[in-house]
């Protein structure tokens, strides 16, 4: 029998990811903005309001099952467009910490082709890196 | 200050000669002058070394001795990086355990390795430019710019902005910055990003001591000489010579004075 | 009038045609950008939680070198950069504890606090030397050359750090109708060109890379005009595998926006260094004779 005796201070919790993005998930009302200007919404299998939605139900699986944190490109249009000032840009990074913070790359370095290394701007490599590994 | 010789009888004591290379330091009986003893701890337990020695030296005092983590006692092989805090300071200092002195109370461990990734490359088809080091460590991009490694590195390299001056291609400057590198591993064992600095900077450093940095003139004239044989005739004779003339010839030797003028000429200019 | 100026890594070696043409133009129009010493890289993205603050280091460093150097403004032309250092330097602003926390963590000997402005390029023309200035000091205005200015994210968004309005800008089109070319607007002007995915999926940037492109050509646009090399690579190499594919797909030629400056400002085409572009940039120009010939240098390391 275990015995909790200390809270769960568990990343995939509502009060872990309003302390890590500094939102208030109940401010959003899926008005569908943030989803109408996401670019990378063609790609997504959840869309940025959907996630918002589940984060507010405390549906973690669902959300790091999906790929929607890992397509969004920082691009800031859902933050500008939000009518009640959520800045769904630091929640979708809020989400990517969920699994970069067990220690998971999304890109694993190591594994990019020479060519590609040599070919890519700096820019591109120093943004994935601290995107997209842990 | 009292002459205070450790017991006289260690033969009898150990069974051994002082001559043995198994005997600690402590136990051969060097005469100590009196220094004070003072407490560090060695990897969290106490010992009471005299002050004033090397923190190498200390260990050896306290009994440890040394397989790994110690190499030229010159501090220039890097193998003796060790990491201290001392009472009340949340800081991590750092040096070399065949430089730094003990200091009362010191709390220390020693850092002889620490695991860095090394890329294999064949030297000879590496180009000159910054992408061959970004496609053999891409890690180098996940620097964050925290500067912990400039903190921990015992020979004051401004570690971060080696990396940085990578980053921005210039391998020049990295290979200025990092001379002193000697590959102790502190800055690698502190590393957020989990690079593999000094691996890195070796290659920068090859790169530009092989394929950037000018060719000494005087060196390839030199070495034109020497193939053409020009040191042919002197060589072949002094290989003729027996082991006691040549001795005497090594003794009679003019030596060029320290501060030679320009175009100082031995009296002999035979071989010249 | 000097001024300290931050390039980034990336301005440095691949973007050198960036670098180079920014530098020149702004000596000819009497402005000494001045290299700050010592700077590192800025991190390219700002750190987005509010509890990990190792990623606010590297940009408040540059803004701590900037105030050393002496200087209370700096300025830069890479838009990611502009973004990652205005950002940090606003959290140092009005952020108490934060401020509090980098400043002490950094052990720079400072405590920064924001006292330093940071600006991108084209407020330095538009608020310093103005566009009426500027008109004036164009000598060969680029005429008939129909430009869509492409502002992209970060230049623009979130509010807090934008130099223009995020929905409607219109610094760059202002900037293109100084030099004399034709700005064209097209509805994808700030849509994102994928960013940093380019290195965990290629074809999701070609893809939003192509939606911006294909705008501009249906907006009527005969090359396009921005500011960062992030942008310019995925445009450009979304470009160049398409068009080999299919030789009927035409081909946008990307430009900076201090390229065409240099050009229009009558300086010679080697500040542009034409060849880290497409070959279609210098076509475009030549064919509009804004360009005379220029010798093509093959490859593209410098």
């Amino acid at each position: 029998m275990i015995i909790d005796v200390l809270p769960r201070r568990e990343i995939n919790s509502a009060k872990k990811i309003e302390e890590v993005s500094g939102q208030n998930l109940s401010l959003c009302y899926q008005c569908g903005l943030c989803a109408g200007g996401c670019p990378a919404g063609f790609a997504m299998d959840l869309l940025p309001n959907q996630v918002l939605h589940l984060a507010q139900l405390g549906m973690w699986e669902r959300i790091t099952g999906s790929k929607t944190a890992w397509l969004c490109a920082s691009c800031f249009v859902c933050t500008v467009r939000c009518p009640r000032g959520v800045d769904i840009a630091k929640l979708m990074e809020a989400v990517r910490c969920i699994t970069l913070r067990q220690n998971i790359n999304y890109v694993e370095p190591s594994k990019i082709a020479a060519e590609t290394l040599a070919e890519l701007p700096q820019v591109a490599l120093v943004s994935s890196f601290r995107k997209h590994t842990a | 200050m009292r002459c205070q010789k450790a017991s006289p009888s260690r033969k009898e004591e150990t069974g051994k000669s002082s001559k043995d290379p198994s005997m600690t330091t402590a136990q051969k009986g060097v005469a100590v002058v009196a220094a004070r003893m003072i407490p560090v701890y060695i990897m969290g337990r106490e010992y009471e070394v005299p002050e004033g020695l090397t923190i190498m030296k200390a260990m050896e005092y306290a009994g440890f001795q040394f397989i790994r983590g110690c190499g030229c006692r010159g501090g220039i092989c890097g193998g003796c990086g060790t990491v201290y805090r001392k009472p009340g300071d949340y800081r991590i200092y750092v040096g070399l355990a065949c430089q730094n002195v003990v200091e009362p109370n010191m709390v220390l461990t020693q850092m002889p390795f620490y695991p860095a990734n090394r890329a294999s490359y064949d030297f000879e088809k590496i180009r000159p430019i910054p992408e061959e080091i970004f496609k053999l460590y891409p890690e180098l991009f996940r620097c964050l710019g925290c500067n912990a490694c400039t903190k921990v590195c015992p020979m004051e390299i401004q570690v971060m902005d080696v990396v940085s001056a990578l980053k921005q291609g210039n391998i020049t400057e990295a290979a200025i910055l990092s001379f002193s590198c000697i590959q102790c591993g502190l800055c690698v064992s502190r590393c957020m990003g989990e690079l593999p600095q000094y691996h890195i900077f070796q290659l920068a450093r090859r790169i530009y001591g092989g394929k950037i940095a000018p060719r000494a003139k005087h060196l390839d004239d030199m070495v034109k000489k020497v193939s053409e044989g020009k040191y042919e005739k002197g060589l072949r004779e002094l290989m003729k010579i027996d082991g006691e003339e040549l001795k005497k010839l090594y003794q009679k030797r003019e030596i060029e004075p320290i501060m030679a003028e320009e175009n100082w000429k031995p009296a002999d200019t035979r071989y010249l | 009038m000097d001024l300290s100026y931050y390039p980034g890594c990336t301005l440095k070696t691949k973007a050198r045609n960036l670098a180079d043409s920014t530098v020149a133009s702004m000596a000819a129009l009497g402005v000494n950008l001045v290299e700050l010493p010592r700077w590192n890289c800025c991190g390219a993205v700002y750190g987005l939680t509010e509890d990990n603050l190792l990623h606010q280091l590297a940009p408040v460093r540059n803004l701590i070198r900037v105030r050393e150097q002496g200087y209370s403004r700096v300025v830069t032309i890479c838009s990611q950069c502009y973004h990652v250092l205005k950002r940090a330097n606003r959290l140092m602003r009005t952020d108490p504890e934060k401020r509090k926390t980098v400043n002490s963590f950094m052990d720079e000997g400072v405590d920064y606090r924001g006292e330093v402005e940071v600006v991108h390029l084209l407020e330095v023309l538009r608020d310093d030397i103005g566009w009426k200035n500027l008109a004036q000091a164009v000598k060969i205005p680029l005429r008939g050359l129909k430009v869509a200015p492409y502002y992209g994210c970060t230049l623009l968004r979130p509010r807090e750090i934008a130099l223009d309005s995020p929905e409607m800008p219109t610094i760059l089109d202002d900037l293109l109708h100084a030099l004399g070319a034709t700005p064209v607007y097209f509805p994808a002007s700030t849509r994102c060109c994928g960013s940093f995915q380019v290195v965990a999926d290629p074809d999701f940037t070609a893809r939003c890379s192509r939606e911006i492109l294909d705008s501009a050509l249906l907006s009527g646009a005969e090359a396009l005009a921005l500011s960062c090399p992030l942008c310019s690579f995925n445009l450009g190499s979304s470009q160049k595998e398409l068009s080999q594919l299919h030789s009927d797909i035409r081909v946008v030629p990307v430009l900076y926006f201090t390229q065409l400056l240099a050009i229009s400002l009558g300086l010679i085409p080697e500040v542009c260094r034409f060849e880290l572009n497409d070959d279609e940039s210098r076509l475009i120009l030549q064919s509009k004779g804004i360009l005379g010939e220029v010798p093509v240098e093959t490859g593209k390391q410098g």
